[in-house]
């Protein structure tokens, strides 16, 4: 069995958020990490091949430093590792970045595709089912368990009040719940091999099947009008009683907005 | 075809088990005053097999028309025969908006049905307005936060049609409900012949809650952490039941298995708006603020006077919070008698 599975290097959030002029996400500025969603994908896959045999694909696409979490997800255990970047390719909202994703998988055989649900920086969980819809594939999103049945898999697949089992014929696209697993570290070994090992690039030329216009900031149909920090509600006021002083004091407050 | 010849603001109008969703009718709210606003019609599509009926109930909610399309492969939610369902209506009907709620399903048919009609799709929005951009007039301004809350960005889509979006549930404005007002029915029919792409359903497993949605409740005892123990939470259910309101948690509080996950408030969990919102022993992640902030009004305690819930509560009580609930849960029970 051969799984792909796509992994986003994202910039951690608790170190603050830099914006470059054009209001597009400047990555350079801040501290790096593997997507907690696309981590328990891996995860998923590697169990998966402990369990049934699998040579497992990460795919990442990004800025040349992305290939810090191919060599991450290498030490963890994946057999091979391939980095998406281009100068061309910056700047891509989910659709031109789900184009190219499905233009550089197109060279892969696969019978599996793991995607997080979503990545922390833009939480829209669109470009699996995107890749799956370009690739002309099923998608089972939001899994919660995976498992392998001959020539499908049977997941759990979570809604807000239920989740369905789900069988599909692979080949099939699935997104990853982080609640799927807790992901194994790297091994010493691991580490070792994965500073060694030979990372594959892939430049514009090796997409196969996409059209320039559909690429980078320019084939990104949405477009960002402003980004800026969020905007909160200023503090009110703050209090520091004996305990029946602050119930008095929640009392008129709520006898004041006319709550009891 | 040209973009101005895609007409109308078109909702998704999601039903499981054939009720229609709140997000439904929240939309349509939504999609009312943006069609006010280009001077055009709402319309809301509802998939499903027997789902005709429920037509009325959208009508008596604001929409002009429901397309309905109606077959007995879309009895429970699938990605491929939904995708099928709504991007052939989108080519049949060319709408200039396609809203979706940004629920479980919403995020999943979303941008299937984007990448098939080839567009662009603005995730888990919280604002939406007709605006200018480049120049461009009449275009739909989508906002959403993102970076875990950290920011919020304004994103059109100049020029692909339609213009779509996923809403986060609980953030628009439902309209007051109109008896006996009437939209126009259109029943669609298109063709569904299972191939590669639809899944087969072997099992639905439902989740028994025998507690109120909090994304209705209109007073949330809120608990975080900082109350120590689940078997703290009693406490925090009287004081919601001293109230009439229901108990809510942080994530922190699900992931140590105190509280379901229904119950959940925050970026990955729901997003609330009561009229008031008491949050106890919750330090306030962005993640949380995010998903509470437009409460009415916020009342925060917490021990820790640096705790970022103090940054956006209209009340914050400096304390301990087992010692004061407790007490204020008697002192409303004692003028409720």
């Amino acid at each position: 069995m051969k799984i792909v599975v796509c992994i986003k290097q994202v910039p951690d959030t608790k170190g603050g958020v830099k914006f470059k002029p054009d209001g597009t996400l400047d990555r350079g500025a801040m501290l790096s990490i593997m997507n907690p969603d696309d981590k328990a994908g891996l995860e998923a896959a590697l169990r998966l091949k402990d369990q049934y045999g699998a040579e497992v694909t990460v795919l990442s696409m990004g800025l040349p430093k992305a290939e810090d979490v191919l060599r991450e997800a290498l030490a963890m255990g994946a057999d091979k590792a391939i980095l998406v970047t281009d100068r061309v390719l910056g700047g891509a909202d989910t659709w031109a970045t789900s184009t190219t994703i499905a233009g550089a998988i197109r060279n892969l055989e696969y019978d599996l595709i793991i995607t997080g649900r979503q990545a922390i920086d833009g939480d829209t969980a669109q470009v699996g089912p995107q890749i799956s819809e370009h690739l002309n594939i099923p998608v089972i999103s939001y899994a919660q368990d995976i498992k392998i049945d001959g020539d499908s898999v049977i997941v759990e697949r979570q809604f807000d009040d239920r989740y369905h089992v789900l069988k599909a014929k692979m080949p099939c696209l699935i997104t990853a719940l982080s609640e799927l697993n807790t992901p194994r570290y790297m091994t010493p070994g691991g580490i070792f091999d994965a500073y060694e090992a030979e990372i594959t690039q892939y430049g514009r030329a090796d997409l196969v099947d996409v059209d320039d216009s559909n690429l980078g900031l320019n084939g990104s149909p949405t477009k960002i009008a402003k980004a800026s920090d969020k905007v909160r509600k200023g503090a009110g006021e703050k209090v520091s009683l004996d305990p029946e002083a602050s119930v008095k004091y929640i009392m008129d407050k709520l006898s004041e907005k006319h709550i009891i | 075809m040209a973009l101005e010849d895609y007409k109308g603001v078109f909702i998704y109008a999601q039903q499981v088990d054939n009720k229609i969703d709140n997000i439904a009718y929240e939309l349509i709210g939504k999609g009312r005053e943006l069609a006010d606003a280009l001077s055009t019609d709402v319309t809301a599509v509802l998939v499903g097999s027997g789902v005709k009926e429920l037509a009325d109930s959208l009508g008596e909610y604001g929409a002009d028309k429901v397309i309905v399309v109606d077959d007995p492969q879309l009895k429970e939610y699938r990605t491929e025969p939904y995708t099928h369902a709504l991007a052939s209506v989108i080519n049949e009907f060319k709408p200039e908006i396609m809203l979706v709620g940004a629920t479980a399903i919403g995020r999943d048919l979303g941008p299937r049905v984007s990448a098939r009609v080839a567009t662009g799709l603005t995730a888990d929005c919280t604002f939406l307005e007709i605006g200018e951009f480049r120049e461009k007039p009449n275009q739909l301004l989508m906002t959403r936060p993102a970076f875990g809350g950290n920011t919020i960005a304004t994103i059109a889509c100049p020029d692909n049609r339609p213009q779509m979006a996923t809403v986060r549930p609980g953030v628009m404005q439902k309209l007051e409900r109109v008896p006996g007002r009437k939209a126009e029915v259109i029943e669609y029919k298109t063709e569904f012949i299972p191939d590669h792409k639809y899944v087969e359903i072997l099992d639905i497993v439902k989740s028994v809650s025998e507690t109120v949605d909090i994304m209705d409740a209109k007073i949330l005892v809120s608990g975080g952490r900082g109350m120590g123990s689940p078997e703290n939470f009693g406490m925090l259910e009287e004081l919601a039941e001293a109230l009439g309101g229901q108990v809510s948690c942080s994530r922190a509080v699900v992931d140590a298995g105190w509280k379901p996950k229904a119950l959940q408030v925050g970026q990955t969990g729901k997003t609330v708006r009561p009229n008031l919102y008491i949050a106890c022993g919750i330090s306030g992640a962005i993640q949380h603020l995010a998903g509470m902030e437009e409460s009415d009004v916020i009342i925060a305690i917490n021990k820790d006077e640096t705790a970022p819930i103090f940054d956006v509560a209209d009340y914050g009580i400096v304390g301990d919070v087992k010692v004061i609930v407790p007490k204020l849960t008697e002192a409303i029970k004692s003028i409720a008698k």
